[in-house]
């Protein structure tokens, strides 16, 4: 019941405390804005970069095309050897026929030319299709096709594919760097502003020691109001990520530039990153204050 | 029985100064003593040493039974919710009213709402502020500020009152007002130690006077027995 009443009674006075000292709590709350701001903005910058290579990942394929003299049964082989293959996340076969009638139908200068071809004429030839879960092994992969039997050539664009995975490998570490440096500025940057803002209330601290208060008494109000700024520095943030991604997804009809680059979904991305948004603050925010507190607190 | 008992106390600042030497001092339960002194002479460092503000460099400072130079500062705390402080400059937090101030001293320790109500009621009626709860300390005169102070060290019924030039910044017809609040406190029980430069007071009150000169206790004059001296 203490405990509680104690809680409670901390609860209110940080809540006030906000309030009271106006002026520094704005200069709290408009530093955890502006740097939550450019996290936010970093975070949906680099979560479409990565979603945008894992869909490019995602469309490359390896095509094994098969010698004309192939018969069943050693297409067959062909098929179970692929099927065997621990890289290999799904395969589809094509025979020529299916390709010759696809391209037939696809543009009438196709059909004009093809459809006077014999079967013997017909330069096309039976393809595999397969699709590799670790990308980065394709080539591995693509040779290991490519030395089966009756295989006659490989292609899965070899040399663009490898340098676009190295690309995409140091996009991915850029943004992952500068999200985990930015948030860590933000953290050290608002802990500093907090800082000084209780610098200010070094009067209080003292009075607060004076009449008996334990360090745990002044602490936790001064924490609860970190958690209290950090609130409501996370709130404009996070209104202006949500509503401005999805006007920006509707705007561009969810790609940027070319059906190639597609945004991610606003739902329920734009909900992960602003908890991500509400979490930081609070946590920088009670770091911040539980930081500068502890320095007033060692006399 | 002794509340205060102090034996060989010495302090040493770390600028080399030493404040207090080798100082011997008991002080009885329920008494009121004044300690006095020119500027420097040790005055403020004794009573900081009371409420653990500065720690003795050697010797032993008891106060209701805790050992101040071994507290630890986790657990000073302790110390002070035994020990009520008033201070030349009243140090009330500004942002709070005069009920809130007080009741501020009871909250810490998760008392009830009610009790806290009724005590903080009870104290700023003995201190004659029953009608100014909703104040902020600076819609308060000096006087008043200083009896809100009174009000905070008092309320959760220490057993000690240490008062820092409690009268400093106030005028005599005040200074004088606040002294009856003090003595009618020390009348409920409350042993009271209070430093001053205001002879006047001294002379009026008639209590237990230390006079301190260089760190050392100079004259220790029974209760009344006070005149007008020279220092």
């Amino acid at each position: 019941m203490r405990v509680f009443r104690i809680l409670g009674r901390n609860i209110r006075d940080s809540f006030k405390s906000v309030f009271r000292n106006f002026s520094l709590s704005m200069a709290s709350i408009s530093s955890i804005t502006i740097t939550l701001l450019v996290v936010s903005i970093s975070i949906v910058l680099s979560y479409n970069v990565n979603n945008f290579a894992v869909l490019v990942e995602k469309d490359v394929t390896i095509v094994a095309f098969i010698e004309n003299e192939a018969t069943d049964e050693e297409l067959k082989q062909i098929e179970e050897q692929i099927n065997t293959l621990q890289n290999v996340e799904s395969y589809e076969f094509q025979s020529k026929e299916d390709i010759t009638n696809d391209m037939i139908k696809s543009s009438d200068i196709f059909k004009n030319i093809m459809e006077g071809w014999s079967l013997d004429e017909n330069p096309i030839q039976n393809t595999f299709l397969v699709k590799v879960t670790d990308i980065e092994k394709i080539g591995d992969t693509a040779t290991l096709i490519g030395e089966m039997e009756n295989v006659a050539v490989v292609k899965y664009g070899e040399g663009m594919v490898e340098q676009l995975v190295k690309v995409f490998e140091v996009v991915e570490k850029i943004s992952l760097i500068m999200v985990a440096s930015l948030i860590l500025v933000t953290a050290f940057l608002i802990s500093n502003t907090i800082k000084i803002t209780i610098f200010s209330r070094k009067t209080e601290i003292g009075i607060m020691r004076l009449v008996g208060a334990s360090n745990l008494n002044i602490k936790i109000p001064f924490i609860l109001e970190g958690l209290f700024l950090g609130i409501l520095g996370s709130i404009i943030p996070i209104i202006i990520t949500s509503y401005g991604y999805m006007a920006l997804f509707k705007n561009f009809n969810g790609q940027l530039f070319s059906p190639f680059i597609k945004l991610i979904d606003p739902s329920p991305f734009v909900y992960y990153v602003s908890g991500v948004l509400i979490l930081i603050g609070i946590f920088v925010g009670m770091i911040g204050s539980w930081r500068a507190v502890r320095k007033h607190l060692k006399i | 029985m002794d509340l205060i008992n102090i034996r060989k106390a010495k302090k040493v600042y770390k600028t080399g100064v030493t404040a207090i030497y080798d100082l011997d001092l008991k002080i009885k339960k329920g008494e009121f003593v004044f300690i006095i002194g020119s500027t420097g002479c040790g005055k403020s460092t004794l009573i900081k040493m009371l409420y653990r503000e500065e720690k003795p460099t050697s010797g032993q400072i008891i106060v209701g039974g805790i050992d101040v130079a071994k507290l630890k500062n986790s657990k000073v705390y302790k110390l002070r919710r035994q020990i009520g402080v008033v201070f030349q400059d009243f140090r009330l937090l500004e942002k709070s009213t005069v009920y809130e101030n007080v009741a501020f001293a009871l909250e810490i320790f998760g008392a009830p709402k009610d009790e806290i109500h009724k005590r903080v009621i009870k104290v700023l009626e003995l201190v004659g502020l029953k009608n100014r709860l909703k104040s902020y300390p600076n819609q308060l005169s000096g006087g008043e500020q200083q009896r809100v102070a009174i009000a905070r060290a008092i309320v959760n019924g220490p057993k000690l009152l240490i008062c820092d030039e409690p009268t400093g910044n106030l005028d005599e017809e005040t200074s004088s007002e606040i002294m009856d609040v003090l003595d009618e406190i020390n009348k409920l029980g409350t042993t009271i130690i209070m430093v001053t430069h205001d002879r006047k007071i001294v002379k009026k009150m008639k209590k237990r006077v230390i006079l301190l000169d260089a760190g050392r206790v100079l004259k220790d004059y029974e209760e009344g027995t006070y005149k007008n001296e020279s220092i």
